[in-house]
């Protein structure tokens, strides 16, 4: 296949098949490091400490929580739709950039589907420990029961939410372990005990990788891929219409489902980047998650995060231009309001921040990139702050009126949740390749240095290694 | 009773594996399989494989999710136990879509993973028969059937069809 010469090679170094498994696999093959199991321990703890502050929220109820009668849902549910959101870059680099065959997907698809996974988990806890009696969560299932039986409500985007989450985290997780069943296979190949060999004999489910499994191994994979586009713009169609369904002004406004959709991948690629900066540098890996491939990240944030800036403008400009009192105090309260200072921070992480990746110079400096992918999370979770918590707190009659405070209950649960999230990712990194092994041998020859970009050594219509 | 045995040549290059594979064929030699580390395209095509029809198990599953999730809502709303919901009707389709919509997905997806996992013989624990540890690392191998019936000159027939089409290692191994 032709690939114009102007393309960046996207794996460096003369890699061989072999010096690929090797290198990939190197981090899963040699024992943990120090700094892993501090980082890991630490994690842990705060993981820990997370899952206690969530059992005294179950023992004594939420009243533990800085929920009121005016602001009913706050930090829960931002967290949620945070976590969610930052699980859709996974999905979009596996599925939505298969379908457009953008190579570069193969360095990091990986990564971003276990951190898609693992945002989904600690997502789906918040609204779980919202219920109050988590022991009763089972009715927002429908089954036949005792009751009438009284069904769910079919009309609700609330249940359409539960429906979405599931089907949203059972379908990454298929997609996820599809890909990883050939490199499970190969690390058991490669490996020297006969415990190890065994482990992951089981875990690869005895994988053989004969033509006939591969040919079904690609099928499985475009068909999930183009399942997994739909589903998971409908998923933050959905989340958002828990609010855009309401008539709360502030949420009832019909931009939600794109605008939450775009939000979602912006900051979704903020996190693949702050995890994938990392693990790069840790794991030695820079041959193949290269600069091209952050700079292609960057430009997906110019894009999303550019959708967002013009998001929250048209809401400001409808909601003048409405002639609707509540809803013009929504956003006057909003940006001058007593929480001013959420807005504005969300304003400038999120509408002013990426907008500096213009300069080419930035959008491939990896010390820059990685703090503006903090800025950017920071960002997007003031921004889910901003749009519960700010449309709530000041209700429809003044005497309502009230502020939200978080506890100290909420703040560790939050953390927790992080914790929680680095402890899955941090584990996954030393048990499974973090690359796609199988996937980046399958570009070598289109998008290898030796034979692609200004080091290529073999003509491009002459691909025999001899 | 004959032993069932395999003999298989290694290459070290997918293109070179391709070439060999058809070079095989057209010399009426019946190959049993090949093994490589990553999925290469144009090979199936080379062998002579069938499409596979996992899409279309996929397809099946996906209408089954769309059919159960629209029959078990109109089942609950209009029969079952009809709610009325601020005046609304209890056939009220578009609010539908969303759930819809995702059972078509979860069933398609889930539906599809578990035909594949049957049609592959995958599961957890389950024995495999690895020709050579290295075909899921950086070799392509060609394996033939042989038994203690296979003459002598038959092997050397495999063997230099093997040789001369660029494989690098030639094994015979017991199943």
């Amino acid at each position: 296949m032709f690939v114009s010469p102007l393309r960046e090679p996207l794996i460096q170094g003369h890699k061989t098949y072999k010096q690929i498994s090797d290198d990939i696999c190197a981090p899963v093959e040699t024992k943990p490091s120090k700094a892993w199991f501090l980082a890991t321990t630490l994690s842990g703890l705060l993981a820990i400490n997370g899952f206690v502050m969530i059992g005294l929220t179950i023992t004594y109820g939420i009243g533990l929580w800085g929920l009121n009668k005016t602001v009913g849902w706050a930090w829960d549910i931002t967290n949620f739709v945070w976590w969610i959101g930052i699980g859709h870059a996974g999905t979009l680099i596996s599925a939505i950039l298969l379908l457009f065959r953008q190579k570069w997907r193969t360095g990091v698809n990986r990564s971003a589907e276990a951190m898609t996974i693992f945002a989904v988990m600690c997502a789906g806890l918040f609204p779980i420990i919202h219920m109050g009696r988590v022991w009763l969560a089972f009715f927002i299932f429908p089954y036949p029961n005792t009751r009438g039986p009284v069904w769910v409500n079919f009309n609700s985007p609330l249940l359409w939410d539960v429906f979405a989450i599931s089907t949203y985290f059972t379908v990454s997780l298929v997609f996820w372990y599809t890909g990883l069943i050939p490199d499970l296979a190969l690390i058991r190949d490669r490996a020297k005990s006969a415990f190890t060999k065994k482990m992951y004999n089981i875990f690869c489910f005895g994988w053989k990788g004969t033509a006939k499994n591969w040919q079904r191994f690609e099928s499985i994979s475009l068909v999930l891929a183009g399942l997994s586009t739909p589903l998971v713009l409908s998923v933050h169609t959905i989340v958002s219409f828990d609010f855009a369904t309401s008539v709360i002004p502030g949420w009832h406004t019909t931009i939600f489902p794109p605008y939450f959709v775009a939000g979602a991948i912006f900051s979704g690629f903020a996190m693949v980047l702050t995890l994938m900066l990392v693990v790069r540098r840790v794991f030695n890996l820079q041959e193949y998650i290269t600069l091209g491939h952050i700079e292609s990240m960057n430009k997906v944030i110019i894009l999303t995060g550019s959708i967002v800036g013009v998001a929250y403008i048209t809401e400001l400009f409808t909601a003048w231009y409405s002639g609707n009192p509540y809803e013009q105090y929504a956003f006057l309260n909003r940006s001058m309001g007593p929480y001013w200072w959420s807005y504005w921070g969300m304003m400038t992480c999120n509408v002013v921040s990426p907008q500096l990746f213009w300069v080419r110079k930035l959008r491939r400096s990896v010390v820059f990139t990685f703090f503006m992918s903090i800025f950017i999370n920071v960002g997007m979770w003031f921004e889910r702050f901003v749009i519960i918590v700010t449309s709530t707190h000041r209700d429809f009659i003044v005497s309502s009126w009230t502020m939200y405070y978080p506890t100290t209950v909420e703040i560790f649960i939050y953390i927790g949740t992080i914790g929680f999230f680095m402890t899955l990712f941090l584990i996954f990194a030393k048990v499974a390749p973090v690359i796609a092994v199988a996937e980046v041998k399958s570009i070598l020859k289109t998008a290898g240095d030796q034979y692609t970009g200004p080091n290529a050594v073999h003509k491009q219509d002459d691909h025999s290694h001899h | 009773m004959s032993t069932k045995k395999i003999m298989y040549g290694l290459y070290e290059d997918e293109e070179i594996l391709i070439k060999a594979v058809k070079k095989v064929r057209a010399e009426g030699l019946k190959i049993h399989d090949c093994y490589t580390p990553f999925p290469v395209h144009g090979l199936d095509d080379a062998m002579g494989l069938r499409m596979t029809k996992l899409h279309s198990a996929g397809f099946i599953f996906g209408a089954t999710g769309t059919l159960t999730a629209l029959s078990f809502i109109l089942w609950i709303t209009t029969n079952n136990y009809p709610i009325n919901y601020g005046g609304k009707p209890y056939l009220s389709l578009p609010s539908w879509i969303p759930i819809t919509f995702e059972l078509t997905v979860l069933f398609a997806s889930v539906g599809m993973f578990l035909t594949y996992l049957y049609l592959n013989r995958l599961a957890p624990g389950m024995k495999s028969e690895i020709i050579d540890e290295r075909t899921t690392c950086h070799m392509f191998a060609m394996t033939f059937e042989i038994d203690d019936h296979t003459t002598d000159a038959k092997k050397a027939e495999i063997r230099k069809v093997l040789s001369d089409s660029g494989a690098v290692e030639i094994h015979e191994k017991e199943l």
